[in-house]
């Protein structure tokens, strides 16, 4: 069986298929085909105006973040104007410097760097010893734990929010950076469990088994042989856990209630709110919306393929 | 969904030829022990707590010290004669069904698209799709606001200079309505990517022989995409349709994110909203717990078909 992120594979159980498809093909109307020319023309026309209509919908698709960008790199008084500008002339970096050197980024910065790199190590741990027991191991009770992983991951943090703020407030970790890691490390656990797993079920355990004949310890056999093979999973798993972490709006907002302890995307929202006080500085808001956004668009950008497959790959499979 | 003659899978190799560290039987209990106590830490206690409170009353006498009384179901038949709740419940069933078969709509027929054009075309569209994929919700949330901001938002200047000169000054968010449809917007372009790119990748598995049997035989496109195509990737597009579903039904940040802008909050609530309010905004705990409990329950129930898809991989 393949780890789950492949998506070679489904072509044989899907292309299997079409004696399902059910209806018989009618027999060819006369006429149906239009003479060979003048067909290829009217596909190549169709294609043309298909290709620009998806050019179009690509345009419309991107243009928000295109204008987070260029808003970011404008004065305000261009952003004020009756008539908004949409190219980067007279682009200029004010608005960077002013959040940059505005109260509260720094500490926001500190903090989400802190829990999501305690988030990401601990997952990763985790989630390698809990890859591990459930692809190489046959016992009692995993099958119980394998659905409860399942499910677990399907849960919403709007329906245990309220109970996780009761539970660490009574522990003094509101606030705190240990607090808010437990939550999302328990949140992000059971799918790299999952995603890792296909990895871990990937690797054939013939190949240790050979590098023990040839004289290696399990352990060393392991560490020189499987590891390596496992890199890819876990700089996956590992890079999912940060997008999780870095991004997390909702345990946050209830978790870290205190200015002092806000996160990137708490800061990002109080921010707004300031500045909407005194008449938004869109530029300005932009500009910090962007800080943001780049490294996760740059770091969503190296694994996505990943997660598509993983997430849908038992639809796929048939 | 179709259970297809599975292709006999190599069994498992753990149960054909027990590898050898089978001897020692505590190892995967020992592995599995930090998974379980940070789950257990994080969701376990969380979620028994949730459930002994729902039973319980836990007003603000028992945030002062008072022992909480047992009440029975007292608390869910306070929160579900709340009629209140039952509009949160409507309103979030209702955008929840329409976002999720407006993002696979759309889904799909991005991904016919990405099939038809060239490749460079292709790969411009996806990288399209993958930039709105990947932003981070709140920056995304905040873009829109801007977009679509009473004052100087391009949405209302592109309107106004297309002919609708209602919408100069328009404020979006201050009617429920409008409200929604910014909501709806925010979210179908945040989720439509991850349905596209599926649902390409699915359709880059359906045979080309297969259609040009199809084709020869005289179906014109539409029958071949009603008959064949969307008939072979079903398994794909019920799962995403699903997922979908499951993910919309707990919108809340976006809606919170855009109530900041002065929206009128109790008419804008969905169902994460409203837990959020009743427990941290009038510690009514008990009832928080008895709407989280219900929403939970709804998650497992939907979440069945899906869950029991994956464990079909699990070998």
């Amino acid at each position: 069986m393949s780890a789950t992120t492949s998506s070679a594979g489904p072509a044989g159980p899907v292309a299997a298929q079409p004696a399902r498809a059910g209806t018989p093909v009618p027999p060819a109307r006369p006429g149906a085909r239009r003479p060979a020319a003048g067909g290829r023309t009217a596909r190549r026309v169709r294609r043309a105006l298909l290709g620009l209509l998806a050019v179009v919908i690509a345009v419309v698709w991107a243009f928000p973040v295109y204008w987070m960008v260029l808003s970011s790199l404008l004065p305000s008084t261009r952003l004020r104007a009756s008539t908004p500008s949409f190219l980067p002339t007279g682009a200029t970096l004010a608005n960077y410097r002013s959040v940059l050197d505005g109260s509260g980024f720094t500490g926001a910065l500190q903090m989400s760097l802190a829990i999501t790199l305690l988030t990401v190590l601990a997952v990763l741990v985790f989630a390698f010893f809990g890859a591990l027991a459930i692809s190489r191991f046959r016992f009692r009770g995993r099958l119980t734990f394998v659905i409860a992983v399942l499910f677990v991951q399907m849960l919403p943090a709007e329906g245990l929010f309220i109970a996780q703020y009761k539970m660490l407030s009574s522990v003094n970790l509101l606030n705190s950076v240990v607090g808010v890691s437990i939550l999302y490390t328990a949140a992000v656990v059971p799918f790299t469990i999952w995603m890792l797993r296909g990895f871990v079920a990937g690797v054939p355990i013939e190949l240790e088994e050979a590098a023990m004949v040839d004289g290696l310890s399990r352990t060393r056999a392991f560490i020189r042989i499987t590891f390596p093979l496992l890199a890819p999973g876990l700089v996956a798993s590992g890079v999912y856990a940060f997008l999780q972490a870095w991004n997390e709006f909702t345990v946050a907002l209830v978790a870290l209630p205190a200015e002092s302890a806000r996160t990137l995307p708490l800061w990002l929202r109080s921010f707004l709110a300031a500045s909407a006080n005194r008449g938004v500085d869109w530029g300005e808001v932009m500009a910090a919306s962007t800080l943001i956004a780049v490294p996760v668009i740059v770091f969503f950008l190296l694994v996505q393929g990943r997660m598509t497959s993983g997430l849908v790959s038992g639809a796929v499979k048939g | 969904m179709p259970t297809l003659e599975a292709p006999p899978a190599p069994p498992a190799p753990a149960a054909a030829a027990p590898p050898r560290r089978r001897r020692r039987p505590l190892t995967p209990y020992v592995l599995l022990v930090p998974a379980v106590l940070v789950l257990l830490a994080g969701m376990g206690y969380p979620l028994y707590w949730q459930i002994i409170t729902s039973l319980q009353e836990f007003g603000l006498a028992q945030q002062f010290g008072q022992p909480p009384t047992f009440v029975g179901l007292d608390n869910y038949a306070r929160i579900f004669s709340d009629e209140r709740l039952w509009a949160v419940v409507a309103r979030s069933i209702i955008f929840c069904l329409v976002n999720a078969f407006l993002t696979v709509g759309i889904g799909v027929l991005l991904a016919l698209l990405m099939k038809a054009v060239h490749p460079v075309v292709r790969v411009v569209l996806q990288v399209a799709l993958l930039l709105a994929w990947a932003m981070p919700m709140v920056a995304a949330v905040t873009v829109w606001k801007w977009l679509f901001d009473w004052r100087t938002g391009v949405i209302n200047w592109l309107l106004v200079q297309v002919g609708f000169d209602q919408y100069s000054g328009h404020a979006w968010l201050a009617q429920p309505l409008s409200f929604f449809f910014v909501a709806t917007v925010i979210i179908v372009w945040m989720s439509v990517p991850f349905v596209a790119l599926s649902v390409y990748a699915a359709l880059t598995q359906v045979s080309d022989e297969v259609l040009e049997a199809a084709r020869i035989d005289g179906a014109g496109p539409a029958r071949i995409l009603w008959h064949i195509t969307l008939p072979l990737i079903r398994p794909v597009l019920s799962i995403v349709l699903l997922l979908q579903i499951i993910w919309d039904l707990r919108v809340f940040a976006q809606i919170r994110l855009l109530q900041d802008s002065g929206a009128p909050v109790g008419e804008t609530n969905l169902l994460g909203n409203f837990i959020f309010e009743l427990g941290i905004g009038r510690q009514d705990f008990a009832g928080a717990a008895a709407v989280s409990i219900f929403v939970l329950a709804l998650t497992v129930l939907l979440s069945w078909p899906y869950v029991r898809n994956l464990l079909k991989e699990d070998a």
